[in-house]
């Protein structure tokens, strides 16, 4: 019951939250409904059992990905006005993308069925549940069935993270950089000289 | 027990009497850790000043009780009792729910610490993702209050802060995976059990993780040397520019619980917890909490004789530091301790 009850609410606000990212007048608003839409998705996961899905969703997405769009978002200049303008034009076409996809989905669901022998071959590769953790066996899966997929998605983020640097990395001319290892590398004896500087002479 | 009585006298199902009565003494746990938390809080808070003083020669707090020693409570109560300013360009909504969100986060954190055996209000199997996700959460509460206020400083102390906190987050989680994969899980109960039948994790392969854990905890929390977000001598308070009375009470509490939280996390993964130093007879009926609660004290002891004695750092070379030291050495030593942990046997391929 009580399960029923917070699906329920998290449910609902998902979807609240998902409608406020895209009526919101303000981008910086929206980042925030995002947020709350990414926290109840998390709280669903929950539901389900899957904790570290739940939390690896806030790690990854809330606390890591949703700061940099915020970052981002923030120190954009725009005119709000402006920007949200044309949303009651391209509001059909959002819309008939929507209903598409909902009744692509509603066709899918209505024919949706396990192959005969699927349970069997889900169950091979993982410990039951009650054995081992959540965790456990979500790592005994990809580490072991989902090698070659896993490893490829990991090379996949690697070879965008170094296109992102590529693209922006600039090299300028005359900055001066601080060197930390001359700095340390620095004695005394190579910055200060003793003078012994006789009365009434000078150096 | 208790919800034997409640079925008897009100006549509720048993059912419900056993859920009425699991609420009624969850509540009552969380409320008794609430109070003694921001109890010590109140000493925390009065001994950061008092360490702080000491080292500058200077007295500190003492006029309010003897040795100042109330001087908490009655800084709690000016900053109830003054007026909250909320500025006119400021996102109201917003600006509001800043503070809320750094102090509901700060003490939500709290609800899988295990104090003892068995002492601990969630006992969840994923306790130190939990811990890692609420403390990534953290951010949002510096960020947004700094946009919402509409003002220079606290919008560039919460750019800093932004960029800072994601930056440590990356090293702070591999030093967990390090943990993770000495103690072999990921419930804070059983790193603390693993520390126990192994020897505490501090004296182990993990010794360096240990001090990249502790710099990037000041990094994480904001304090001093890496306390850029609020840096008075550049940004006057940072993203606190524009708070003031309870809103701004709200801020502090918040940033010390992640204090004490990251000073208690230090504790359970590398100090062993609530055990005690050494095996005894003697030592062995004084209760675990007190252990943990002296571990705390000594790991904020140095928390705040870093205050004192480091000086702030510039912002590059605290990315620097973070990305360039603290990232690769890291990540070497998740390669290190799984080589060393397969290397011995103790997880067999």
């Amino acid at each position: 019951m009580l399960a029923a009850i917070a699906f329920y609410i998290f449910a609902a606000v998902t979807v609240a939250a998902a409608v406020m990212v895209v009526a919101a007048r303000n981008p910086v608003h929206s980042v925030l409904w995002l947020i709350l839409a990414f926290f109840s998705a998390a709280g669903l996961f929950m539901l389900l059992g899957a904790e570290f899905l739940a939390l690896i969703l806030i790690v990854v997405y809330v606390g890591a990905v949703a700061v940099l769009f915020l970052f981002v978002v923030m120190m954009l200049d725009i005119d709000f006005a402006e920007l949200k303008r044309g949303m009651l034009e391209y509001l059909p076409i959002g819309g008939l993308i929507g209903v598409i996809l909902l009744v692509e989905l509603g066709m899918i669901f209505s024919v949706w069925a396990f192959a005969p022998e699927a349970g069997t071959l889900a169950a091979a590769p993982a410990p039951a549940m009650a054995q081992v953790t959540n965790t456990e066996a979500l790592g005994h899966v990809i580490y072991t069935q989902y090698l070659y997929a896993f490893q490829a998605a990991g090379l996949v983020l690697l070879v965008a993270m170094i296109g992102a640097i590529v693209l922006t990395l600039r090299h300028r001319e005359g900055v001066k950089r601080q060197n930390i290892a001359a700095q340390v590398e620095r004695r005394r004896k190579d910055a200060v000289e003793l003078k012994n500087v006789k009365p009434g002479q000078g150096i | 027990m208790l919800a034997q009585w409640l079925q008897d006298t009100f006549g509720f199902s048993a059912e419900f009497a056993g859920g009425a009565a699991w609420l009624i003494i969850q509540g009552g746990l969380i409320l008794l850790l609430m109070v003694s938390l921001l109890l010590m809080l109140a000493y925390i808070l009065l001994a950061d000043r008092k360490i702080w003083a000491a080292v500058m020669l200077r007295r500190g707090p003492n006029v309010v009780g003897a040795w100042g020693l109330l001087q908490s409570f009655a800084d709690f109560f000016k900053f109830v009792m003054k007026e909250p300013v909320i500025p006119a360009g400021a996102n109201k909504v917003v600006f509001l729910l800043a503070p809320l969100i750094t102090f509901i986060l700060a003490m939500g954190a709290w609800a899988v610490v295990p104090f003892d055996e068995g002492w601990v209000i969630a006992d969840i199997n994923v306790g130190i993702l939990y811990i890692f996700a609420i403390s990534s959460l953290g951010v949002y509460g510096i960020i947004i209050g700094g946009w919402a206020s509409n003002s220079k400083y606290p919008f560039l102390g919460s750019l800093r802060s932004a960029a800072q906190m994601v930056s440590y987050e990356v090293s702070i989680g591999f030093v967990i995976i390090t943990v993770l994969l000495w103690t072999g899980t990921l419930n804070l109960t059983e790193i603390v059990r693993a520390q126990d039948a192994h020897g505490w994790n501090v004296a182990t392969i993990l010794f360096p993780m240990f001090i990249v854990f502790f710099i990037s905890a000041l990094a994480e929390t904001n304090r001093p040397p890496f306390d850029l977000p609020e840096a008075e001598s550049e940004l006057v308070a940072g993203y606190q520019v524009e708070y003031s009375s309870t809103p701004y009470l709200l801020f502090m509490i918040g940033e010390y619980l992640n204090i004490v939280l990251m000073c208690t996390m230090t504790s359970i993964l590398f100090l062993g917890g609530w055990l005690p130093p050494f095996e005894a007879e003697f030592l062995a009926w004084v209760p675990g909490v007190v252990w943990l609660v002296i571990k705390i004290w000594v790991v904020f002891f140095f928390f705040a004789m870093v205050k004192a004695i480091v000086p702030r750092y510039r912002y590059d070379q605290l990315m620097r530091l973070g990305w360039k030291v603290f990232l690769p050495l890291s990540l070497l030593w998740v390669v290190v301790v799984a080589g060393y942990l397969v290397a011995t046997g103790r997880y067999p391929l």
